[in-house]
């Protein structure tokens, strides 16, 4: 059965609305809300400060400590229950492996720098809306950084690759692939690449052909929300 | 953070009746009240900014078993979350005594003391099948009086609500179809916090001024004035003339601030 038309009417290579603002959290050092269709992700950023417990500490530089949740009513079914649960644990270890390559902790040395990611609401690509909005809030607290991070989900279901993939998409029948990449959009650089799903290594090579353009598409939005806050 | 030079700076002012911000004693920061931002995924929904103060709370709806001793009443639960993403302060891990204590005090005896909800009407089929609201509310940014915020926004939440459409065969919740019927609240019970610092009373407190306090209570009240719920903390005592001079005060700003959902 061919895929010819999006269930919400998206062109193939089509973010759905996207929009950015940092400095949303006061009391944060740094903060930033990102949306992306329905998903919005809420990011905070304390730090540097004080690392305990101390047998974590780096004596050669600062480390970043991410932590992604999702509100309890975030969800598109039953009430998550709030806390840690294995697949947050490991979102927060692949958003700060998606950060780092980035980020010059070296003047912080022994010191965390903790980057907190609330999900308000859920659409797909809560991940990727996470990493982008942390990316910001870091900038935001005024890090030295070398670029930000974009990141964003494509998909292939049948013979189409599917720029931002959709609720309705990641439960798509016939079954998909679903691949959330983060990059440097200056460079193109790769910093979060999953999958789920069955691609051929032509597939992946249109996948992350898209993926660079949609980084550049948000990049820009992102760009544009620190402007906004800092170039008045 | 608490700074003995702000802490004692705010203290002398308002012995002389004036505040940091500039603010009377018993005024308020600007209210704002958003609904639906969770609309998407939770059945209700609300943000609350008071000053620099914001919360959100959300509503999500599950059927299940009816408590042994209430076959024919549905439940409420309520929880609060202080994040680390709304202060230095906070720390994850499980619920401080902090949290618990605004889920239990502000939200959980508020609704349940004052009758707003009548859990009777929660029951699909008595025995069986009721109705339980989970009540989440999530601190954002924490500039003081968190209480009265989070009173605010869970009331706004639920007022937001919409029930799930539940299908009786099938006994499953369909939650991407949200009915037109909302959860009827019957009473809005507004909690409003009072500060008693040397010996002047103050509503609304910012963060400076709650770590400048002897004690604190927090009065809940309903429409007639009557009180649904109290709950005193802070290290100072209050005498028994502190406490109704306080619970006038807080009567008469809950009143204002029920207009806020008319």
């Amino acid at each position: 059965m061919p895929y010819n038309k999006r269930f919400d009417g998206r062109k193939f290579d089509e973010l759905r609305e996207i929009s950015a603002e940092v400095g949303v959290i006061p009391n944060a050092d740094g903060s930033a809300k990102f949306k992306i269709g329905k998903t919005i992700a809420i990011a905070a950023v304390y730090g540097p400060r004080v690392l305990h417990p101390r047998f974590l500490q780096d004596p050669t530089k600062g480390v970043l400590r991410c932590n992604y949740n999702m509100m309890s009513f975030s969800g598109s079914g039953e009430r998550v229950r709030p806390g840690p649960s294995r697949r947050s644990k490991e979102i927060s270890h692949i958003t700060e492996k998606a950060l780092e390559p980035v980020l010059d902790l070296s003047e912080f040395p022994s010191a965390v720098v903790d980057v907190y990611i609330e999900l308000l609401q859920t659409d797909a690509g809560t991940r990727c809306a996470g990493i982008t909005a942390a990316a910001l809030a870091l900038a935001d607290a005024g890090f030295p950084m070398k670029d930000l991070i974009s990141a964003v989900a494509v998909g292939r279901i049948e013979d189409k690759v599917v720029l931002d993939v959709s609720k309705e998409e990641e439960d798509y029948e016939g079954g998909m692939a679903d691949i959330p990449i983060a990059m440097l959009p200056r460079t193109g650089e790769i910093t979060l690449l999953q999958m789920d799903g069955l691609v051929t290594l032509n597939e992946l090579k249109e996948v992350l052909k898209s993926a660079k353009k949609a980084c550049e598409q948000i990049y820009k939005v992102q760009k544009d929300a620190l402007r906004a806050r800092y170039l008045k | 953070m608490s700074n003995g030079i702000v802490t004692s700076h705010i203290i002398n002012l308002i012995d002389k009746d004036s505040r940091l911000d500039g603010r009377k004693l018993d005024q308020f920061r600007d209210i704002k009240i958003e609904y639906g931002v969770s609309a998407k995924s939770a059945e209700g929904s609300a943000l609350v900014k008071i000053g620099k103060t914001e919360v959100v709370a959300g509503i999500k709806m599950e059927v299940g078993e009816p408590y042994p001793d209430r076959l024919d009443e549905g439940t409420i639960i309520a929880n609060v979350e202080l994040l680390p993403l709304s202060s230095g302060e906070f720390e994850s891990g499980p619920p401080t005594i902090k949290s618990i204590e605004l889920a239990r005090s502000v939200v959980d005896r508020g609704l349940r003391e004052s009758k707003a909800i009548d859990f009777k009407k929660l029951t699909i089929k008595k025995g069986e099948k009721v109705w339980t609201i989970l009540i989440d509310a999530y601190s954002i940014n924490d500039d003081g009086n968190l209480a009265d915020a989070i009173g605010l926004a869970t009331l706004a939440a639920i007022k937001d609500a919409k029930f799930p459409k539940y299908d009786e065969k099938e006994e499953k919740i369909d939650y991407k179809e949200k009915t037109k019927k909302g959860i009827e609240l019957k009473e809005l019970p507004i909690p409003v916090t009072v500060l008693k610092i040397k010996n002047k009373f103050i509503l609304d407190p910012t963060l400076d001024e709650e770590n400048a306090m002897g004690a604190r209570l927090t009065v809940t009240t309903v429409e007639d004035g009557r009180i649904c719920a109290l709950q005193k903390g802070g290290i100072s005592p209050l005498t028994p003339e502190d406490t109704e001079k306080i619970i006038e005060l807080a009567t008469k700003k809950g009143k204002e601030l029920r207009k806020l959902f008319k």
